[in-house]
């Protein structure tokens, strides 16, 4: 149980009704999103933006505890960041 | 901008003919195992982002023709969100190399091929080169070279950089498409419409005043883009010019998120038809070794494990070595040295064997201690495992102003200093580096744990245990301190967002492991055969000359006039220059006090003089400073080699000696305030 993934940590995030925005600390693991907007100064902008989390592209949660650095996948690859960082970036769940 | 000019003044002792080609490519797609089979040069070949971190440069041949490779350092993009961006992009817009070979890992292809993009709107002549095409078709990737290359309209080599195929190719595709005067028009990412006459408008604005190399175009697109350093370049070229600029950069303060969208469309488009992806929801590998390793509490125990591993080697295999060696290295070769010299004047006799021999001798005895780190730090970098490693331990770091990446390196300094400040080496920013390097003689190493377990029974008796652990405890939080300090302080207190990457878990290169353990090695020996034998024979010079003895020595003669210092700590001359001492090995301490204060080497007529000479809170204040001292000279040299400064060496030194003896002083006169005798 200690390394399953704690999905219900989040369920009720997931209960707004639909497609809402949510920033992407507040994504449960494992369900697929698309990023709205990243707000931030340019250079967080930049960064977060270059490694792939523009406008339109898919992300996944493979790690979120709710606290703590999460792990995203994002373009085929995998992304470490911080909670702070995460909170600048607005995604929309996609229907399953 | 040093490396720059270095690497620079290097380009100009070539023929003319060479051909320039800069490696270029992102983080973790093994461009350094091109570079090293290009040239022969062994390098550091990484898992661990930033292994590169200044130009390096070899020459091999291609076609008969000589072929200058420049191996720039990993970078996601051209955006100078990082020193290692700037270094890259700087090189590229003032050396103007012949060809770009740009390395891209087929496991991560579009966040890759971000970077081509960026390196299109410069003038560029690019080739590029498909490494772990091997590693992605295990994860169900399949990357499909000539239909990539078509979409592109570049040239693209399959490699595998980790057994050399391929690699031969690029270079000669390289010296090709230099000869070739005009490359195929490649496709280019387009910018949205409403932006592209922006940056006409901008364009018409700066292009008087845009400085050379830089190409206007790819200059308005930065300004666009809002990045810094150029906004500030063209500012101060502007001057009373700029308000206009400035107005419509203002309306578009957002352009760069539709620039790196459009940007990603593009690779989209270019990769369609190239690249199958797998099924989606398997679960790789990776992520299910993830699920544990970057688990909060899972991760932690792994983490845990893996240290307990290193230190269990250390000292069952480490130590035992460390022993021998001792024994038949530095004790042989004296006693040998001893025979061979008879009849030599003494002061011949002294100096190899307390000059080099103790000290040489010493430093070669930490050999077997480095080998283990090198080669676990090694592996387990090659693992992909040192990003989980930071991740886990990033919180932590951060309340010390460091970076999860420090953890590791810092924790190696238990062990000893010497590997944590040359295990520094893979942290990508250049300043947490520093600050890393700079915080390193702060962790208690073995050797200075050792003193501080015999003298502290001796001053302390039942309460040694806790005295010890306050110690060690203090250290730890002067460490934090300064961390925090330097990081806040004169380092510029930025805090670099968290954002790194996870690379995929990989079987380690055993063959590229053993040759960065040889390189390291060698950096050492080379160390123990220079810096470190002046430091030793003349410290031994201090020592000895002129009286012959220690107390007749310009180093005990020193020691006495600075009593009075020692005063302010409660502390005898004689303590002030077993400090000094300590300096070439830590444990060196106990016996200069035993020599110091005439009692035999055998602890026991130590033990009796220290504790009458000495009341407790003057013991105290000694063991603290002999804790947070300046390191060993070996940490020391490995400093400077691992800064090339000796600004900061010298630093170091001096923060370490003020921290060191403040906290004696205070510690002492604190004492006496609170009436503790």
């Amino acid at each position: 149980m200690l390394f399953k993934h704690h999905r219900h940590h989040h369920d009720r995030a997931l209960h707004h009704g639909p497609a809402q925005e949510l920033p992407l600390n507040q994504l449960p693991s494992g369900v697929a999103a698309q990023v709205v907007q990243v707000n931030g100064g340019h250079g967080l902008i930049n960064r977060i933006a270059s490694l792939g989390f523009t406008p339109g592209a898919e992300v996944t949660l493979l790690q979120n505890y709710g606290h703590g650095p999460l792990i995203a996948s994002v373009r085929g690859s995998r992304l470490a960041l911080g909670r702070g960082e995460a909170e600048h970036i607005l995604v929309k769940v996609l229907e399953a | 901008m040093s490396q720059l000019v270095q690497a620079a003044s290097s380009l100009h002792e070539l023929p003319e003919t060479a051909l320039v080609v800069a490696l270029v490519g992102q983080p973790n797609v093994g461009k350094s195992s091109v570079f090293n089979d290009l040239t022969g040069q062994a390098q550091y070949v990484s898992n661990w982002p930033g292994k590169t971190s200044e130009p390096k440069s070899g020459t091999c041949d291609a076609g008969g023709r000589q072929v200058q490779v420049v191996d720039l350092p990993g970078a996601y993009s051209l955006s100078a969100n990082s020193s290692e961006e700037r270094l890259v992009r700087d090189f590229l817009i003032h050396q103007q190399p012949d060809v770009v070979a740009l390395i891209v890992n087929a496991t991560a292809l579009e966040r890759n091929l971000y970077l081509l993009a960026e390196l299109l709107a410069l003038p560029l002549k690019i080739v590029i080169g498909l490494n772990m095409v091997d590693v992605a078709a295990q994860q169900g990737i399949v990357v499909e070279p000539h239909v990539l290359e078509a979409a592109l309209g570049l040239p693209v080599i399959p490699l595998n950089a980790a057994r050399s195929h391929g690699v031969a190719e690029l270079i000669q595709k390289a010296a090709c498409v230099a000869a070739d005067p005009q490359q195929d028009a490649p496709n280019r990412p387009e910018i949205r419409a409403d932006h592209r006459s922006v940056l006409q408008a901008l364009q018409y604005l700066i292009t008087p005043y845009v400085p050379e190399p830089y190409p206007v175009d790819w200059t308005a697109l930065k300004l666009l883009e809002g990045d810094r350093q150029i906004t500030e370049m063209v500012q101060g070229q502007l001057g009373e010019q700029w308000p206009p600029v400035h107005a419509i950069l203002m309306q578009h303060e957002d352009a760069i998120l539709a620039i790196a969208g459009g940007r990603y469309e593009w690779i989209g488009r270019m990769v369609r038809a190239a690249v199958t992806q797998p099924r989606a929801g398997q679960l790789t590998l990776t992520d299910r070794i993830d699920r544990v390793a970057t688990h909060p509490l899972g991760g932690m125990l792994i983490l845990l494990g893996i240290l307990g591993v290193l230190f269990w080697l250390t000292y069952a295999l480490g130590t035992p070595l460390q022993t021998w060696l001792d024994v038949h290295l530095v004790q042989a070769g004296s006693v040998w040295a001893q025979g061979v010299l008879q009849g030599a004047p003494a002061w011949l006799t002294g100096l190899v064997v307390n000059g080099i021999i103790a000290g040489v001798g010493t430093v070669l005895t930490l050999l077997p201690v480095l080998l283990i780190f090198f080669a676990a730090l090694g592996i387990l970098e090659d693992l992909g495992y040192m990003a989980r490693a930071a991740y886990v331990m990033d919180r932590f770091m951060h309340l010390m102003g460091l970076h999860g990446k420090s953890f590791l390196p810092l924790f190696l300094g238990f062990g000893c200093n010497v590997p944590a400040v040359m295990g520094a080496r893979s942290i990508e920013s250049p300043k947490a580096r520093l600050i890393t390097i700079l915080v390193t003689p702060l962790v208690p190493c073995t050797a200075r744990l050792a003193v501080l377990a015999t003298l502290a029974p001796i001053f302390f008796r039942e309460q040694a245990l806790l005295v010890t652990w306050g110690l060690v405890s203090l250290n730890l939080l002067v460490l934090t301190g300064v961390g925090i300090i330097l990081h806040e302080g004169f380092l510029g207190g930025e805090h670099k967002a968290f954002i790194m990457e996870m690379p995929l878990y990989q079987l380690p290169n055993l063959h590229s492991i053993g040759v960065s353990l040889w390189q390291r090695l060698v950096d050492f020996m080379k160390m123990a055969g220079t810096i470190i034998l002046v430091v030793s024979v003349l410290l031994w010079a201090l020592s000895t000359f002129p009286g012959g003895t220690i107390q007749t020595s310009l180093l005990g003669l020193v020691g006495q006039k600075l009593e009075p210092l020692g005063r302010i700590m409660g502390l005898d001359w004689q303590m002030l220059v077993a400090l000094v001492t300590s300096f070439v090995r830590k444990e060196n301490t106990i016996p200069t006090l035993a020599v110091l204060y005439g009692v035999g080497t055998q602890g026991a007529g130590l033990a009796e003089v220290l504790s009458s000479r000495l009341t407790q809170p003057a013991a105290l204040a000694f063991l603290a400073v002999q804790m947070l001292f300046i390191p060993c000279m070996a940490t020391l040299a490995t400093i400077r080699q691992e800064t090339k400064s000796w600004r900061w060496t010298v630093l170091s030194v001096g923060l370490l000696l003020a921290i060191s003896l403040a906290m004696g002083i205070a510690i002492y006169q604190g004492a006496a305030l609170v009436g503790w005798e």
